[in-house]
């Protein structure tokens, strides 16, 4: 069996200006979304306690509300969690308030109503913890991206370092520009699951990268449009197959993963396929337009050495 | 061309032997059980294996099998029912005095593999808490307050010590960080600044002078801070594991992170107000007089008869029967250890106790020095003054329950700082003064995060961790099968040792799996796939560019390598950066990200060529390489 039957190199160097166009508007958007409506944190950054109940029937939720903002909570927010039996009660930090307690405090009313509500879980954070989690989340982010482009620049060259960085960062302000969009919950594994994809799409401009050398070195005559098309278009076949088979993992995740593993499947969902986009119609124009050389990958041993002094 | 030497196929061969039985214990799942395990010096023997063994019959709860080991006697149970049935039986029979418990009775959970793989130290992944259910407790010990309690125990001490040493001075007083001592004249300031620096080698001790006012600022040495930081956490932490004994909890994990935080994880506790309840509690310490003994006749109030009639039941008005905790220097005379009559009348209690810690004496002999503040001085040396060569106990009560620590003879009037000396080995001088601390006001703290699973959720979290994957990898082996026939089988073998390897290095560190982590095998699955993909791509492409079938699949495995090793560097170099910086959760996922990485270069390079080198590779000729349609250019 075989998908990809192409014969000749599909031209998508022709096109890179308008794909660049729409991942920059892409991009734009993200930041503003990002800007002006921010990301929905989880109690793990922001600091709170949640409470998570489960009842043997479906439950009203505004009863449920009404009788915790009774309690003294007016600030909290109740919703379904998976199903209409299950509850996710959210409340923030409050200053001068015993926050460890408010978990009993809350189970101790919800028992009021009704006695067979059973406990499922209980997070609680105090803001110090989540102030440094927000800051080490950050610096984990900015450590994955500057050690990737060294590797890349010691690898290849600098220009494949800083293209693939800059391709794949967009990757990332995509997927947190889509979990602002619809005020999806950022947590602890959503990072993780965004560091992944960092990973993981550098790996798609790395095959890529690998091509472009190879092929500058067998294809002497070609020009650089043409040795990026090739090196793209003989590699595409591989790309969407991994990609599709790591989907299709992600997808049973997304599926059978319930709640819990929801948003982390989610933004690798969205990490994936804008993976695939970045690394063919983001990274390889970028390479091209910051002047990739033959001499730059294909070049006598004797002057590389000259090279890593500049 | 596509041979390897024979120790490649050993190798890999090996690998999978090991990983193979490493991994097996986590296909035999686990069952209820009840763990007992003694407090202090309870037996665990046979006999105690006979009593549970009984207690059980008696009470007719099916029990499915029985061990005993070093430390504890484990039994099983077919279900989590007769589980929380037998923990209170056993509970009420082996602890007939609930407020003196001997033995700890805690749920627990009993690999079901058999014994040969426990002997190679085989066990299933330990799981964390969000698979297994249980509370996690982030406690801050508030090193600040600890601090600010010194200080103003020392401004007493200072105090008392200048009087002492009849130093006149106009005021003494804690001002911020610092203490100020106001003199008159210079004279006076410079005897003052000596005595202090001499009886408190803790403080520096700097002149303040301004606008003809003689004064006199201390503050706590650095090291002295990081001293007191340090005791205040390990007393916390020595603390919360006496507490959690009484929990009934199997496994608990309780560790210091960072310089001032202490981690308490307890696997199975869902009573989370109970927990912190039982965690947060303070022990008291009281001082009381000793009324008779019968161990040493040097000492005053020597009489065996009374502390005999006393054993047989006649406890004189006033006073109550303990067995003092037996050292190595005054080894008890009765296992229970020795018997002395106690004043009920108290001296002092730990919150006078500024501080207790293990030294030596002038004659190098294990010592333990303790700091009263100002008031515990006077009380200590008015009581004393009278009771040279009687002995005073000190006793830690909790739960209600009072032990008699010690019972030293008095050698001369005490004062604010005194020791205890001559009956101990070093540790146990270091376990006694951490035990008075115990009992004087710790440190406080305050929870900073918590995190509560029942046991339903853990449940469900490991099935829908198990059934993601499995979905998943079965579609992926159904589409590498149809896409790249003969090198597909190839590829899901070298996916499955993958996956058998990653769960066997994860058993054998014993690392904790949470759900994260579990999502984190399937990604790294579905990511590991790419290897193969990778090769399989470049042999189809050498093969429609002509190449031979063998050299096809020689170049194929070699050109991918390079790809291969480039794009899991990057993804490593991702996964170590959340390893480092991550925490909690993060970590999980990380920690078997990286190990996956790991081991799928392994298993897609390696394995697979092996499997490849095994059944075409041998051959001299071969026709076409199954690997799927590549007839189309």
């Amino acid at each position: 069996m075989e998908f990809f039957k192409i014969r000749r190199d599909i031209p998508f160097m022709r096109y890179a200006l308008g794909f660049n166009v729409v991942s920059l508007i892409t991009f734009l958007a993200a930041v503003v979304l990002l800007a002006t409506k921010g990301l929905h944190f989880s109690i793990e950054f922001t600091g709170g306690t949640l409470v998570e109940v489960h009842y043997a029937q479906a439950v009203d939720i505004d009863k449920i509300r009404t009788s915790i903002v009774q309690s003294g909570y007016s600030d909290a927010t109740v919703q379904n969690f998976g199903s209409s039996s299950d509850v996710l009660i959210r409340l923030p930090v409050k200053t001068g308030q015993s926050t460890s307690d408010i978990s009993s405090q809350v189970m101790a009313t919800l028992h009021r109503d009704d006695a067979a509500a059973e406990l499922r879980r209980v997070e609680f954070v105090g803001p110090q913890v989540g102030s440094e989690l927000a800051w080490s989340g950050s610096a984990a982010l900015a450590a994955t991206a500057i050690l990737i482009v060294f590797y890349l620049w010691f690898r290849f060259e600098w220009k494949f370092g800083v293209a693939a960085v800059i391709a794949n960062l967009h990757d990332v302000v995509i997927i947190l520009g889509f979990f602002a969009l619809f005020q999806w919950e950022f947590s602890l594994p959503v990072l993780a699951a965004v560091l992944a994809v960092l990973g993981y799409s550098v790996n798609e401009s790395v095959v890529i990268a690998d091509r472009i050398r190879e092929n500058f070195r067998k294809m002497r005559r070609a020009s650089v449009t043409e040795v990026i098309d090739n090196a793209i278009t003989r590699t595409i076949s591989r790309t969407i197959i991994t990609h599709g088979c790591t989907q299709a993992m992600v997808t049973s995740m997304l599926f059978f993963g319930g709640p819990a593993l929801h948003y982390f499947a989610l933004a690798l969902t969205i990490g994936i396929c804008f993976g695939i986009y970045s690394s063919v119609l983001v990274m390889a124009p970028l390479v091209r337009w910051m002047g990739v050389r033959r001499e730059d990958l294909a070049k006598p041993p004797a002057k590389k050495k000259d090279e890593a002094v500049v | 061309m596509n041979r390897y030497p024979i120790w490649v196929y050993l190798t890999v061969a090996t690998a999978l032997v090991i990983g193979f039985v490493y991994a097996l214990p986590n296909f035999f799942g686990e069952t209820p059980a009840v763990e007992i395990a003694a407090v202090r010096t309870a037996p665990v023997d046979q006999g105690l294996l006979k009593r549970a063994e009984d207690a059980l019959a008696k009470a007719s709860v099916p029990m499915t099998g029985a061990v005993l080991d070093a430390t504890s006697v484990r039994v099983r149970f077919a279900n989590e029912d007769i589980q929380g049935k037998a923990r209170d039986v056993l509970d009420h029979a082996l602890n007939p005095d609930a407020k003196s418990a001997q033995y700890t009775v805690a749920l627990n959970l009993m690999s079901n593999s058999p014994d040969w793989l426990t002997a190679l130290h085989a066990l299933p992944m330990y799981l964390g808490l969000d698979l297994r259910g249980g509370v996690h407790f982030l406690y801050r010990v508030d090193v600040d307050s600890a601090i600010k309690k010194r200080l103003d125990s020392l401004v007493g001490n200072i105090r008392s010590e200048l009087r002492d040493k009849s130093i006149r001075h106009y005021g003494i007083s804690r001002e911020g960080s610092t203490i100020v001592v106001h003199f008159r004249d210079a004279e006076t300031q410079g005897k003052a600044r000596d005595a202090i620096g001499q009886a408190f080698t803790e403080l520096a001790v700097d002149d303040q002078n301004t606008g003809g006012e003689f004064n006199l600022v201390a503050h706590i040495l650095p090291q002295a801070i990081s001293q007191l930081q340090e005791d205040a956490v390990k007393q916390n932490i020595s603390t919360f594991h006496n507490r959690v004994n009484e929990l009934g909890v199997s496994e608990p994990v309780i560790q210091q992170q960072g310089s001032d935080r202490i981690l308490v994880q307890l696997p199975g506790v869902q009573d989370t107000a109970r927990a912190k309840d039982i965690l947060g509690r303070t022990a008291t310490l009281e001082f009381r007089m000793v009324e008779a003994h019968e161990s040493d006749p040097q000492a005053r109030d020597y009489d065996p008869g009374k502390v005999q009639a006393a054993l047989k039941g006649d406890i004189p008005i006033g006073t109550e029967l303990f067995y003092v905790r037996p050292t190595s220097g005054r080894p008890g005379i009765t296992e229970q250890g020795e018997p002395i009559l106690v004043s009920k009348q108290v001296i002092l209690t730990g919150d006078r106790l500024t501080n207790a810690s293990a030294g030596f004496d002038q004659n190098q002999r294990p010592s333990v020095n303790i700091d009263l503040d100002s008031q515990g001085g006077r009380l200590m040396r008015d009581t004393t003054r009278e009771a040279v060569k009687r002995r005073m106990a000190v006793l830690l009560i909790e739960k209600g329950v009072p032990e008699v620590l010690t019972a030293p003879v008095i050698q001369s009037e005490l004062g604010n700082r005194f020791q205890i000396t001559g009956l101990f080995s070093p540790k146990e001088s270091a376990d006694l003064a951490l035990l008075l601390r115990a009992g004087s006001l710790a440190a406080p703290m305050e929870i900073i995060e918590e995190r509560t699973v029942g046991p339903s959720l853990g449940r469900e979290n490991i099935e829908k961790g198990f059934n993601s994957t499995k979905w998943g990898f079965v579609a992926i082996s159904v589409f590498m099968m149809i896409y790249y026939l003969v090198f597909g089988v190839f590829s899901v073998v070298a996916l499955s040792s993958n996956l058998l390897l990653l769960v066997a290095i994860l058993s054998i560190m014993q690392a904790t799996l949470t759900l994260p982590g579990i999502a984190a095998i399937a990604l790294t699955l579905g990511m590991a796939i790419d290897a193969n993909v990778l090769i399989n791509e470049r042999i189809r492409e050498e093969l429609r560019g002509g190449t031979s079938p063998q050299a096809a699949i020689a170049t194929g495995y070699q050109r991918a390598f390079g790809t291969i090793l480039d794009s899991n560097i990057t993804t490593l170099i991702a996964g170590i950066c959340l390893l480092t910086i991550g925490s909690g959760p993060v970590r999980g996922f990380a920690v078997v990200h990286c190990l996956g990485i790991l081991t799928s270069i392994f298993s897609a390079v390696v394995i697979s060529r092996s499997l490849v080198n095994l059944t075409l590779g041998r051959r001299r000729r071969i026709e076409r390489v199954p690997i799927g349609n590549t007839a189309w250019k």
